[in-house]
C-alpha cells in the first residue's frame, strides 16, 4: 500500500513537523521521504488531528437504509474527518444479538471509509424489560464494548443494574439515553414558558437529572463504569461532577448541537429543529460549554440521526427526533468549543478522538501520531469556511444557516487515504487495507 | 398579510384593521341578499384534520358571503387516513384550485408549517392548531367585546377592559390567542384556571393569573370567558376531577350573580352546560354566546378579504 509523507502541517495546532505513513501505521517521515511509492502532501498552514471518534451514531442499517446506509455513514463520517464511529442498535431489527452486531461490524469493514464500532442493545428488541445476550455480543467477531438502548432509556432500575454488572465483566460500558419516559410522554421540545406559548408538550430537564443521578448511583453500587448519552441541561453537568467528584466511574458526552443551538429556533415549527434530548436554553448550553473544558462532559459525540424528508415534512409534533452531525462535529466545536477559549487543538483531540476511544475500549488513539500507531489523521483548515455536508443520504442539517469555521481536507484510516482535499476516495480507489481492527 | 397564523405576533395595527373591516362586513349579514361579490373567482378550502363543525361552517358561510367558492376536505375517512403525509395532501388541494386554505389541525405549529415550509403558495388561515392558537377565535371575540363597549367601535382598541379567562389553560389555544389580542389591544387579562392546569412558565406571559376563580370575580372583570373542558389534549390521566372543577370553576348561577350588570359572559363553544358554565347563565341576558357565532362569520369574512387582497 502507499506510504505517505506529509510536510508542514501543524501538529495539534503547535509545533510544525512531517508526518509518515507507511503499512498503515504513522513512521519516522525520514523513512519514508524520497522513497519510491511514497506519495507527499503538502500540508503547510494546515492542522492535524488523530482521526476523529464518534460514540454515537445512527447509521440506519439495516431497515432504514432509505435514511443511511453503513456506506454512506462511512462516507459522511470520513469527511467530517472521522476514522470510528459507533453504530447505535435502534435498527430494524434491532441490533440485540451477535449475530446482528457482527452483520454491521462485517459491513462496515466492506463499506472500508472508518472503523464501524457496533453498539449492542441492553435490552431484547430495545423493550426495557428484559437483556439482550450482552456476554454473546462482547465474544462475537466485533468484540462489542459499548451497550445502549439510545433512543429508549433502560428505565428499570433492577435491569439497569443488572447491566451494568454484566457490562462490567467484559470490559464494557453502558452508555444510557437518560430520559424518564413517564416525565417525557409525548414531549416535543425543552420543557417552559416558550413550549406553553407555542403549544407544545414540554420535556422537563429533570426527566434527564434525575435519570443519571440514580444512574451514577447504580454504578457505584456495583463497581462499575457508566456513559452518560447526550446531557443537555446545566443541572446534568452538576449531577455528573457530583458524580466525578465522588469517585463514580462516569463519563459523559455532549452533543455537536447542544453546544450551539438553543429553543428559540423551535419558534418558527421547523422539525429539523426537533431532536432528543431537545435544545435547551442559552444558560444550558453555556453550561454544556464549560462542563467540557472543565472536564465534567468527557466527551463531543455527535447523535448523528439522519432520516428521510418525509419524516420531517410534517407539523412539529409528528416529525422525528434527531439532526445530522458527522460532517459538522468539528466546526461546531471549533465555534463552540475552541474560538470561545474552552478547548485548544489538543483539547479538541482530547474530546473527539483520544477520549472517546477510550470509553469505548478502541485501540489505536492513545497517542496521536506516536510511530508505530495506527495512521487515524485528519488534516484541516481551521481557517477555512466549512463546506456544505454532502456524505449522508440525508438533509436534516440544523446548521446550514450557520458560516461555521473549519474544513477537513483529508482524513486517513489505518494509513487509507478516505478524503483527498475536501472530497472523497472513491471506494475502488481506497487502498488495499480494509480497515480491519488495530 | 399573506397568512394568519396566530395572535402573538399580530400587530395591534392589522388587529385593527382586521376588526374595522369585520364591522363593516357584519352590516352585510343584514341585507335582503347577503352576499357581497368581493372574493368571485377565489376558492377557500377547509383542510380540516380535526372535527369541528362550526368553526368550518363558519368559515365557510364567510367565503358564500364574499362569493368565494368553497371546498372542504375532511381527513377523517380520507387519504390522511391511508397515511397521505400534509405536504401531499396540502399540494393536492391547492393543485385542485385553492387560494386559500383554512386548516384545523390537531398538532400545535401545523398552520406555521404549511405557511413556510415552501410547499405551497396558497395564503394559509390558522383554524386552530393543536394547543397552539386560534387567531380567529380571538378576533371575533375581541370584535364582541368591542361592540358591546362602543357605539361605534370603529378604529378603537380594548384599552381599559378586563377580562377573565377560565378554564384549562394549559391545553387552550383560545386562551392563548385571546391573550395575546387582548394583550396587544390594551385590555387587562387574568387567566384563571387550578394549578394543574396552568402551564408551565405561565408567569412569564403577559397576564394576572390565579387559581381562585371567586378572588377573581371579586375584581369587577368586564368579561367572563368560560373556555371548554378539553380532557382529550391531556396527556395521561385527566389532572383534575371534574367533579372539583365543576365546583371550583364553574360559572354557575350564584358566581353570576356576582358579576356587575355590565359585564359580559363569553363561551367559545361548543359548550358543556352544567360542566363550565350553567344552563341559566348561558342563556342570559348577559350572555353574548350567539353573538360570538355571528361576529365569527364577519370576522372571518375580514380575514378572507385581506388574505384575497394580499394575493392579488
Amino acid at each position: 500500500m502507499t506510504s505517505y509523507l506529509i510536510t508542514g502541517a501543524s501538529l495539534l495546532g503547535a509545533k510544525t513537523a512531517d508526518i509518515g505513513i507507511s503499512e498503515g501505521v504513522f513512521v519516522d517521515p525520514k523513512d519514508v521521504a524520497g522513497k519510491r511509492g511514497t506519495t507527499t502532501l503538502d500540508a503547510s498552514g494546515l492542522v492535524a488531528f488523530p482521526g476523529f471518534v464518534d460514540l454515537h451514531t445512527h447509521l440506519r442499517q439495516p431497515g432504514g437504509e432509505q435514511a443511511e446506509t453503513i456506506l454512506s455513514g462511512s462516507q459522511a463520517a470520513a469527511l467530517g474527518g472521522f476514522t470510528a464511529v459507533h453504530a447505535m442498535a435502534n435498527t430494524t431489527p434491532v441490533a440485540d444479538t451477535a449475530a446482528a452486531t457482527d452483520a454491521v461490524w462485517r459491513w462496515g469493514i466492506e463499506a472500508g471509509y472508518v472503523d464501524v464500532r457496533p453498539v449492542g442493545a441492553v435490552t431484547k428488541n430495545l423493550g426495557g424489560s428484559e437483556l439482550a445476550a450482552l456476554s454473546a455480543m462482547a465474544a462475537g467477531h466485533a468484540q462489542v464494548r459499548v451497550f445502549s438502548d439510545d433512543g429508549k432509556c433502560v428505565h428499570d432500575s433492577g435491569l439497569m443494574r443488572e447491566a451494568l454488572r454484566q457490562a462490567s465483566r467484559h470490559g464494557a460500558v453502558i452508555a444510557q439515553h437518560a430520559q424518564d419516559p413517564q416525565l417525557t410522554l409525548g414531549a416535543d421540545m425543552n420543557d417552559g414558558a416558550l413550549a406553553s406559548s407555542l403549544g407544545l408538550t414540554g420535556w422537563p430537564t429533570v426527566a434527564e437529572e434525575s435519570i443519571i443521578a440514580r444512574d451514577v448511583l447504580l454504578a457505584e453500587s456495583v463497581g462499575a463504569r457508566l456513559h452518560v448519552c447526550h446531557l443537555s441541561s446545566a443541572g446534568s453537568v452538576e449531577v455528573v461532577a457530583w458524580a466525578k467528584k465522588r469517585g463514580i466511574a462516569v463519563t459523559a458526552e455532549v452533543t455537536p448541537h447542544h453546544l450551539l443551538l438553543t429553543e428559540e429556533l423551535v419558534r418558527g415549527f421547523d422539525p429539523v429543529f426537533k431532536v432528543n434530548p431537545p435544545l435547551r436554553r442559552e444558560e444550558d448550553v453555556m453550561a454544556l460549554r464549560e462542563g467540557v473544558a472543565s472536564g465534567v462532559i468527557d466527551i463531543v459525540a455527535t447523535d448523528h440521526a439522519p432520516h428521510t424528508p418525509e419524516s420531517k415534512e410534517c407539523a412539529f409534533p409528528e416529525a422525528a427526533f434527531g439532526m445530522l452531525g458527522l460532517e459538522t462535529a468539528f466546526s461546531v466545536v471549533l465555534r463552540a468549543l475552541v474560538e470561545p477559549g474552552h478547548l485548544d487543538m489538543a483539547g479538541l483531540a482530547r474530546v473527539l478522538s483520544v477520549r472517546p476511544a477510550q470509553i469505548g475500549s478502541l485501540e489505536g488513539y492513545e497517542k496521536p501520531f506516536a510511530v508505530g500507531q495506527p495512521a487515524h489523521l485528519a488534516l484541516a483548515d481551521v481557517t477555512a469556511a466549512a463546506g456544505t455536508p454532502h456524505g449522508s443520504l440525508s438533509t436534516n442539517n440544523p446548521f446550514e444557516s450557520w458560516d461555521l469555521p473549519g474544513q477537513i481536507l483529508h482524513t486517513f484510516f489505518a494509513g487509507t487515504q478516505t478524503v483527498l482535499a475536501g472530497e472523497l476516495v472513491e471506494r475502488e480507489s481506497l487502498g488495499t487495507n480494509k480497515g480491519r481492527r488495530s | 398579510m399573506k397568512h394568519l397564523l396566530g395572535t402573538q405576533d399580530l400587530s395591534k395595527d392589522d388587529a385593527l384593521r382586521l376588526l374595522d373591516t369585520a364591522y363593516e362586513f357584519s352590516a352585510v349579514a343584514h341585507r335582503h341578499v347577503p352576499k357581497l361579490p368581493t372574493l368571485r373567482g377565489a376558492t377557500m378550502v377547509n383542510l380540516f384534520f380535526e372535527d369541528s363543525t362550526r368553526t368550518r361552517l363558519s368559515f365557510e358561510a364567510a367565503a358564500k358571503r364574499l362569493s368565494a367558492d368553497v371546498m372542504t376536505f375532511q381527513a377523517a375517512g380520507s387519504s390522511v387516513s391511508k397515511g397521505e403525509s400534509l405536504k401531499d395532501t396540502a399540494q393536492t388541494v391547492e393543485a385542485m384550485g385553492a387560494d386559500i386554505i383554512v386548516m384545523r389541525h390537531f398538532s400545535s405549529g401545523a398552520a406555521a408549517r404549511l405557511a413556510h415550509s415552501g410547499w405551497i403558495q396558497a395564503g394559509v388561515i390558522n383554524a386552530g392548531d393543536g394547543t397552539h392558537e386560534h387567531p380567529t377565535q380571538a378576533l371575533l371575540d375581541a370584535a364582541t367585546l368591542r361592540d358591546a363597549v362602543q357605539d361605534d367601535p370603529r378604529g378603537k382598541d380594548l384599552a381599559g377592559l378586563h377580562v377573565v379567562i377560565v378554564g384549562d389553560i394549559a391545553h387552550s389555544r383560545v386562551a392563548r390567542s385571546n391573550m395575546w389580542l387582548l394583550n396587544t389591544l390594551g385590555a387587562k387579562v387574568t387567566l384563571v384556571g387550578p394549578a394543574e392546569l396552568l402551564p408551565e412558565g405561565v408567569a412569564d406571559w403577559p397576564a394576572e393569573v390565579m387559581s381562585d376563580f371567586d378572588a377573581a370575580l371579586d375584581s369587577q372583570p368586564d368579561a367572563v370567558m368560560m373556555l371548554r373542558m378539553q380532557n382529550e389534549r391531556q396527556e395521561g390521566a385527566p389532572r383534575v376531577s371534574l367533579t372539583h372543577y365543576v365546583r371550583d370553576y364553574s360559572l354557575s348561577s350564584a358566581r353570576a350573580a356576582r358579576l356587575s350588570t355590565h359585564a359580559l359572559v363569553m363561551h367559545p363553544g361548543p359548550m358543556n352546560r352544567g360542566v363550565e358554565i350553567a344552563s341559566s347563565v348561558a342563556d342570559s341576558a348577559q350572555s353574548v354566546i350567539l353573538d360570538q357565532v355571528r361576529n365569527g362569520v364577519s370576522m372571518r369574512m375580514a380575514v378572507l378579504y385581506e388574505l384575497w387582497g394580499a394575493r392579488s
